[in-house]
């Protein structure tokens, strides 16, 4: 059974005592109780060793109570759900809780690379820049492993995340980050004026610190304030407070980010719920109220398990009524820290000693000294006694000289307190020095936001509570809202005297940041290399560049920065500020866009009916398309592509080609809107025919082809390739709305809303008879080659019929509405069974496509123009259009281009694939000799062998020619001849027949 | 980011695809080479207000106008392109 909890005072605290809860680390049991978090629980139970250090491996213990905790990072979880570098101090503790600590080996107590202390000189500040230095080989055979052996923080699961996460949107009047004294009075007073209000705080209880400082608000305990306020909070319908939600990012328009740790509290999500929510908030305004964090001062051995922020220090005994020591000292520059005396007074602990950095206490805390019976010492902490087991002595330098020495298992610090101007600053806001609390402020904000309280540097509850609540009316104010916020919550303010210490001179490590290992003789020796100016401090040291983002080290660095470099604070500034706030998860940022649903999925009219026959299918973009249709007995997929083009070619087949964009093109210049998009003239198409067009972009190379028809004179219907369908909407409403707003010509984007077949072989007509009303006229002369018309089919239905022909058979395309594709696909089946129709995949569409040398995606590559794809005399002379003057550019019409032509192994029997490169027989393949690349392959069954097409320079000239295949790839060498690329059919009888 | 779209009303940056400048002007058919070749590579690299060309394709279709400020994002303008809308249909 779990062990006792030795560390928890028998009353106080914001814990259920009725509530135990069992938990593991690193294996061991304990228990804890309901609203602790791991870091109180592990107090609770005596646990001060927690992890070890990034570089050093030194041992570590908890040095703060929130999301800016650097050192005790641990993994959360096992298995698949295991979550490394999860903060102790905001984990929640649930029953069954397992964490680990991290970067030890064999064991957290007994670390074997906590010998990297020995070999200190070479992890120091720049090392790795320094390391790169060494021969390269040395570097990637020996120092790199070791490194990443030896420096790391937690490991991932390394397998996928089985818990889902969300994405949402929310919209409020006024957003309020943080729900301290100065978040709820904003709240109070943007709500009570009927403003819709979002309050986001990330721990799991609202209140910030007054749950751990107390006070009095209206003449009341805050104990008494805070359930009145949140009560009246939760009966305003417009206002939300949302709890483990953290404010982490500001944007554009605002538009901010919010994590919500929606089931992170429990051991996993329950069904059908998600682990975490990703908010994009769109608020009116912003009131930051996201408090301060307490800083430390630098001094060797200020590391040690035991030493702890002083702010942390009381949060712990006030709200989780745990023991982080039993017998302490404070070590302060100000009057705040002087507050963790008085609570830990309170709670009945042995102070040890104070050490107070100032030159004056004040009356009250020197008869609260005589009364405690401890010593007042003024001077600093020049060092920690102590090891993996906590503190156990501190040396303290006392002002004038002396030195002397208490001891104490453990070390309350406070340095001060720095507001947390993150948000304030993601604009590349600069913060600005205030002397009297000796830390960076905002300055100014993005559009629409505002910080108050300590957020803004204005640390006394009473200005909290009023900096907040004028902050809040006023958001609500500016974004109309003019109800009556009442008064305003009423507090004292405590006082602040403050004498700036950052670091105090001693023997041993001093740590900057905690979780990157940066000392403070590792800004000193970056001063020294000429690495002065902030941004390279932050990148020659990586001075908080951890998980942390160096909240609790930045300003220390910079002072010490500051002070070596002889410089002001100010004057030396301080680095970027970028979101996120804290760190957030990549799946929630994914949200349900993962695995199946990582995109939308289109499906084709034929889909279900291609399920039922079993059909392969393959992702073109977004759509899932039948590959091929295997029958029993087929042992590859060559073996059912090859019949379904011998079917075609020898009968009848089709293929659902709805998958290819379609476009209504209206309007009386409908023509001439089109002679200005194609390098082709469609103004002078007769109605009921159709013609290949081709687009080039306006730098000359070719964008787009595809099948025009002109239903009516003022009527078109464009067809784009499956890829482009949306670019060249896109690109056509550019066309009309901004080149050409003269025309008139609409638009009209129809790719949903028609299904289209294409029917093709020598048996076309024999199906279609069957199909279409018998009084429409199919013949060669009532539906010549490249007719287009509106049919009536049997049974009554309109749909549209195009002689056009891809395979290079005789062929139809049929277009019905969407609705009726499923319809027409099983009549096609039962009308074209007595002439052995085959349904064909995209496969045999491939085959068919070059064995009749037509081009497609691999030859519209983005490079080609259209005198190198065989087009070129399609290039009116006649009329401008989009492309036309770039295509005439010198490079563009150089003699030497790769240009389509088409191939065949020298050796029959011999497989072609895509990619291989071209290279004149004779010669050793470089990149001095490469002549272009092959782009397409296919088995044909028509030639029985492979064939292909491939972009060779001169390719046309050298029609015969023996040429080299190198395909370094897939290590393939062998001769090919260029050859016509039409393969099938070249004269065309067929498809015209 | 958020674009107020004449059509439309406020949406959010997901709605549109950016295009870039909107200064150039496509010269007219007969036009040199090198006034096309400026029309398509040209562009100037403004710190400040300039106007680009969005495309409302979450939404409307319209090819909107937007004036933004490349320092801070923020967009005092958004005009509909000449052609945008349906004003001819009915004409
Ligand atoms: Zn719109």
């Amino acid at each position: 059974m779990a062990g006792a909890q030795t560390h928890r005072l028998g009353n106080g605290g914001l814990i259920d005592r009725s509530a135990p809860l069992n938990f593991r680390f690193d294996g061991k049991a304990f228990s804890g109780l309901q609203g602790d978090t791991l870091a109180s629980a592990l107090i609770a139970n005596g646990v001060k060793l927690v992890g070890r250090s990034f570089k050093y491996h030194r041992p570590r213990g908890i040095l703060t109570s929130g999301s800016e905790e650097p050192n005790a990072l641990v993994e959360l979880r096992t298995g698949a759900r295991r979550e490394p570098n999860t903060k102790a101090t905001t984990a929640e503790l649930y029953e069954g809780l397992e964490a680990a600590s991290q970067n030890r080996w064999p064991s957290l107590r007994h670390d074997v690379m906590s010998v990297n202390q020995l070999f200190a000189p070479i992890f120091v500040a720049g090392f790795y820049y320094k390391t790169f230095m060494w021969p390269a080989k040395f570097w990637e055979a020996i120092y790199e492993p070791a490194i990443r052996r030896a420096a790391g923080l937690g490991r991932a699961a390394g397998v996928a995340d089985p818990d889902h996460y969300d994405k949402a949107w929310a919209h409020c009047d006024v957003l309020i980050a943080g729900s301290g004294p100065a978040g709820l009075a904003a709240a109070l007073a943007a709500g009570r004026s009927g403003a819709r209000v979002i309050l986001c705080e990330e721990d799991f209880v609202p209140s910030g610190r007054l749950l751990s400082d107390g006070g009095t608000i209206d003449g009341v305990p805050a104990a008494e304030w805070l359930p009145r306020t949140l009560a009246e909070l939760a009966a305003m319908p417009d206002v939300r407070i949302m709890t483990r939600t953290t404010l982490f990012g500001v944007y554009d328009g605002g538009t901010y980010g919010a994590i919500e740790r929606v089931n992170d509290h429990l051991p996993s999500p329950p069904e059908h719920q998600v682990r975490q929510r990703l908010w994009r908030i769109v608020a009116k305004r912003c009131v930051v109220a996201a408090g301060a964090i307490e800083r430390p001062i630098v001094f060797a051995g200020n590391d040690t398990p035991g030493v702890m922020m002083a702010s942390a220090m009381r949060t712990y005994v006030a709200r989780y009524a745990a023991t982080p020591a039993k017998r302490l000292a404070l070590f302060t520059n100000n009057e705040d820290g002087w507050r963790t005396v008085e609570t830990a007074l309170g709670a009945g602990l042995q102070i040890a000693a104070v050490i107070d950095a100032r030159a004056d206490v004040s009356p009250a805390h020197r008869s609260l000294a005589s009364k405690g019976g401890f010593p007042v010492l003024h001077g600093a902490v020049s060092g920690v006694d102590g090891g993996k087991d906590g503190v156990r002595k501190i040396a303290v330098s006392l002002t004038g000289g002396a030195r002397a020495e208490v001891e104490a298992d453990g070390l309350a610090v406070s340095g001060g307190w720095n507001p947390a101007v993150g948000l304030t600053s993601f604009h590349r806001g600069r913060p600005k020095w205030r002397d009297d609390i000796a830390a960076f402020v905002p300055d100014g904000a993005p559009p629409g936001m505002v910080a108050a309280g300590a957020a803004n540097g204005d640390f006394g509850l009473g200005a909290c509570l009023s900096q907040g609540f004028a902050a809040g009316a006023a958001a609500a104010r500016d974004a109309g809202h003019n109800g009556t916020p009442g008064a305003a919550p009423v507090a004292d303010d405590e006082a602040f005297s403050l004498t700036p210490l950052w670091h105090v001179a001693g023997k041993g490590k001093a740590f900057v940041d905690y979780q990157h290992d940066v000392t403070a003789s590792d800004i000193e020796l970056a001063q020294r290399e000429g690495f002065e100016s902030v941004e390279h401090l932050k990148r020659y040291t990586t001075l908080g560049m951890a998980t942390d983002q160096g909240k609790t080290s930045n300003v220390a660095g910079l002072a010490i920065m500051a002070a070596v470099s002889g410089r002001s604070i100010p004057e030396t500034g301080t680095t970027i500020y970028r979101p996120p706030y804290v760190p957030v998860a990549i799946g929630a940022f994914a949200g349900h866009h993962r695995d199946e649903t990582f995109h939308a999925t289109r499906l084709t009219p034929s889909h279900h009916w291609a399920v039922e026959q079993g059909a392969i299918f393959v992702d073109t973009g977004l759509w899932k398309r039948a590959q091929w249709y295997p029958r029993a007995g087929e042992k590859d997929w060559l073996e059912s592509v090859t019949r379904e083009v011998k079917a075609v070619r020898g009968g009848v087949g089709f293929c659902d080609v709805s998958t290819l964009g379609k476009i209504d093109v209206h309007g009386p210049d409908a023509g001439a809107f089109l002679d200005r998009v194609y390098i082709n003239t469609f103004s002078n198409l007769a109605v009921g025919k159709a013609r290949y067009g081709l687009m080039l972009r306006e730098d000359g190379i070719v964008y787009d082809d595809g099948t025009t028809a002109r239903l009516a004179e003022d009527h078109y219907f464009l067809t784009t390739t499956t890829a482009k369908a949306g670019l060249v909407m896109q690109h056509l409403e550019f066309c009309r709305q901004v080149l050409f707003p003269e025309l008139d010509v609409q638009l009209t984007s129809v790719s949903d809303q028609w299904a289209q077949f294409s029917i093709a072989g020598p048996k076309t007509r024999d199906l279609l008879k069957e199909i279409v009303d018998p009084a429409e006229d199919l013949s060669n002369e009532g539906f010549p080659f490249m007719g287009a018309r509106e049919v009536t089919l049997r049974g009554g239905l309109k749909a549209r019929l195009f002689r056009i022909s891809f395979s290079g058979e005789m062929a139809f395309e049929i277009s019905v509405p969407a609705r009726y594709g499923d319809a027409l696909v099983r009549n096609l089946m039962l009308a074209g069974a007595p002439f052995g129709v085959t349904p064909y995949g995209t496969e045999a569409l491939g085959v068919m496509r070059v064995e009749k040398g037509h081009i497609a995606g691999p030859e519209l590559s983005g490079t080609t123009t259209a005198a190198d794809l065989g087009l070129g005399k399609m290039m009116s002379t006649k009329k401008d259009y989009i492309g036309r003057v770039m295509a005439g550019r010198e490079a563009l019409i150089a003699p030497d281009r790769q240009v389509v032509v088409g191939i065949k192994p020298a050796d029959k029997a011999r497989r072609l694939r895509s990619g291989a490169h071209i290279i004149p027989k004779g010669q050793t393949p470089g990149p001095g000799n490469d002549q272009g690349y092959v782009t397409s392959v296919c088995f044909s069954p028509t030639s029985d062998r492979w064939i292909g097409l491939a972009l060779v320079e001169r390719g046309r000239e050298r029609i015969g020619e023996i040429v080299h295949a190198h395909d370094p790839l897939r290590g393939e060498d062998y001769d090919v001849e260029l050859c016509n690329p039409v393969f099938y059919d070249p004269d065309g009888g067929r498809q015209r027949g | 980011m958020r674009i107020v779209c004449p059509f439309c009303g406020e949406r959010e940056l997901g709605e549109f695809t950016y295009l870039g400048d909107a200064k150039p002007v496509r010269p007219e058919a007969g036009a040199s080479e090198d006034e096309v070749f400026d029309y398509v590579y040209l562009r100037d690299n403004v710190a400040g207000e300039t106007n680009e060309y969005w495309y409302h394709g979450g939404g409307c279709r319209a090819w909107l106008k937007v004036t933004r400020n490349t320092l801070t994002h923020e967009i005092s303008s958004v005009e509909p392109a000449a052609g945008a809308g349906a004003a001819k249909v009915g004409a």
